[in-house]
């Protein structure tokens, strides 16, 4: 077995690491479980870069307006009891739509449909590319070569194009197909990732050791080698999320999503199919879109944080 | 040349690999699009011959026929770009179509892949160079709020006040309606004239990837001893920056070039469609919105060999750039 004695020592053991920085090392607090004294130690380490705060901030506030939607919104997102096409005031915000909607509630309850699908497919797609990243990186030849030549046919295949059509034959008329065909386009890029860095952890002495140990493959591959990517499989889940996020507004936008559900993309569909542009309602095209905006930032500036943590040279202040 | 034999074959596996994904594809999914297809070419009016029948069957699926000679059938109507009739076109064959409307869509991706990937670079440069800066600070937040926004949203937004409201550009198509594509001087720049709105709002929106890709490399070769050497000689820092740094920390953008075309195709369906410009992209917003399955499937497969082209002809290019290749 040869191992690269350039690199930095192994880290012990897989079970108790956060991403590959120093973490400031908080009291232990029994009764909370695992996983989530990981996440909130990693949202600690992540506040303390100013990128990441930022987005965190602005994820914060959306998801605040999706789960109190019936709390914020002055009136229900699709009731048709306004006069139609009128523009901001003083009752509708953000005026109504062509069927007498309130434009602003939409957009409250519209956070909704967006955070889940951003969010449920990125953690899809992550779920698949680490899945078939660690199988590929953890065993060279034939499965390597099979996994890496699907990946990149994934990858070269455009994804909206194939989404669209995808989306046109499916005809699910549910938030879900949607979550599954942005899912099942938008893996490749992770597991790539994914791939060459277990490859280059393979060969580490407590990877070695655990094989000597008699342990199983999937263990190996998700208890000992997974845990020591974390800041990997975070970046790939947040990029899988901002397309998502890009996607689902972009197949609502064509019809071929649910144009009964409340979301950014279907007020959106509205305002193009109503002419909203036409009759001077522009505000009902750009507030949608903004908030697509900040999703999409909020989601890629914690990206940039964790890009910074994980990469030294990248670091704010060095 | 072994890295140039092996590109090929890669080249040639992969197209096939493309090819038959696009002859599942249909034949997976539930329902019957061949039915809704001839169906709704029969609810046209449109008379359909029997061997264009049997071109639409082959595309989307024959029932109750085995799959390999049906795919044998398939390859050869590829081969002579038999796509059959589609029910949005009906006066013409589905390769017609796509034929008229392929240069232009060559033209629009390609004239803002360039723009954006020299402003993006360029861009990327100068913030890694003056990294942690406040012009460093601009250009990463600038671009990363470009970067976030929906191609068709923005492509709404600038029709909006710089075509509706304004008059400054054309509301849609690629050239004015009365005259018809021709080289000569007066229509191209007609059709330039149409094609500025989309093309700035492809170039907005995918510019972000290159100038952080170009940012994070630039920083990462600024670290390198051979750039601390060429400062240490008291070189010029422009010298420095672009002669030294910039060189070396391109290559992975050059290697990302092929790969993120796909996300200007991606950009261009609904961009396009937006626009009501003549391209590929807007004969798939067509084709989606009438579910016209046949000429949505031969789009698809023009799109992704497309891209599996130009990825290739990259993949070729990167030979004289990098030196190494030759040699392993």
């Amino acid at each position: 077995m040869t191992v690269i004695t350039s690199l930095p020592p192994p880290e012990a053991s897989g079970h108790d690491r956060g991403p590959a920085v120093n973490l400031p090392s908080g009291p232990a607090r029994p009764g909370v479980p695992a996983p989530l004294r990981y996440l909130g130690r990693a949202l600690r380490t992540l506040w303390g870069n100013g990128k990441a705060r930022a987005g965190l901030i602005i994820l914060g506030l959306i998801i605040v307006m999706a789960v109190f939607a019936p709390l914020i919104a002055p009136h229900s997102p699709t009731a048709t009891n306004f006069r139609p096409y009128r523009g901001p005031g003083a009752v509708n915000w953000l005026g109504t739509t062509g069927n007498g909607q309130d434009v602003f509630s939409q957009l409250v309850y519209g956070a909704r449909v967006s955070l889940l699908v951003g969010l449920g497919a990125g953690a899809a797609a992550t779920i698949v590319a680490a899945t078939l990243g660690l199988i590929a990186g953890y065993r060279p030849g034939l499965i390597d070569e099979v996994l890496g030549f699907v990946t990149n046919l994934a990858l070269v295949v455009p994804s909206l194009p194939l989404m669209i059509i995808l989306a046109a034959y499916l005809q699910g008329r549910s938030v879900w197909t949607i979550v599954l065909v942005v899912a099942f386009t938008s893996w490749a890029t992770g597991a790539r990732v994914i791939r060459s860095q277990t490859s280059t952890l393979r060969t580490r002495e407590f990877v070695t050791s655990a094989v000597f140990s008699g342990e199983r493959l999937l263990r190996i591959a998700f208890r000992e080698i997974l845990p020591n990517m974390t800041s990997l499989v975070a970046a790939s889940f947040l990029s899988a999320a901002t397309a998502a996020v890009l996607a689902e507004a972009s197949l609502e936008f064509l019809g071929l999503g649910n144009p009964g559900t409340v979301s950014w993309g279907t007020i959106l569909y509205y305002a193009q199919q109503q002419d909203a542009l036409l009759t001077g309602q522009w505000v009902m095209v750009l507030a949608p879109g903004l908030a697509i905006v900040a999703l999409m930032v909020s989601l890629t500036l914690i990206n940039f944080g964790i890009d910074a943590l994980s990469n030294p040279r990248l670091r704010e202040k060095s | 040349m072994s890295y140039v034999f092996r590109k090929v074959v890669l080249f040639v596996i992969t197209l096939w690999a493309a090819v038959t994904l696009n002859f599942l594809l249909p034949r997976l999914m539930p329902g019957s699009p061949v039915d809704a297809a001839l169906g709704k070419l029969a609810s046209a009016g449109v008379p359909v011959t029997n061997a264009e029948r049997r071109a639409i069957e082959i595309q989307l699926g024959v029932p109750h026929s085995g799959l390999l000679p049906q795919y044998g059938e398939y390859l050869r109507n590829i081969a002579t770009l038999n796509f059959g009739t589609s029910y949005s076109f009906p006066t013409q064959t589905v390769a017609q179509t796509i034929g008229s409307a392929l240069p232009w869509t060559l033209v629009l991706i390609g004239a803002s892949t360039i723009v954006a990937f020299v402003v993006g670079t360029l861009l990327g440069v100068f913030a890694g160079w003056h990294r942690n800066g406040a012009a460093d600070s601009s250009i990463t937040v600038g671009a990363m709020f470009f970067g976030a926004f929906p191609p068709f949203w923005l492509g709404l937004l600038l029709l909006y006040w710089l075509a509706f409201k304004t008059g400054w550009f054309p509301i849609k198509g690629g050239y004015s309606p009365g005259t018809s594509p021709n080289l000569s001087p007066s229509f191209l720049s007609d059709a330039l004239r149409h094609s500025v709105l989309p093309a700035v709002t492809l170039v907005v929106t995918t510019m972000s990837g290159w100038v952080f890709g170009m940012r994070n490399n630039m920083i990462n070769t600024l670290g390198e001893d051979y750039v601390t050497f060429a400062e240490a000689n008291g070189l010029r820092g422009r010298t420095v920056a672009l002669r030294y740094a910039a060189r070396n920390a391109m290559l992975p953008n050059v290697t990302a070039f092929g790969l993120s075309l796909g996300a200007v195709v991606g950009g261009t369906v609904l961009v396009e469609g937006i626009f009501s410009y003549p391209g590929v992209g807007g004969l798939l917003f067509i084709a989606v919105t009438n579910h016209d399955f046949p000429l949505m499937q031969a789009l698809l497969l023009v799109i992704t060999v497309s891209m599996l082209v130009a990825i290739f002809v990259v993949d070729l290019l990167y030979v004289r750039l990098d030196p190494r290749v030759r040699r392993t």
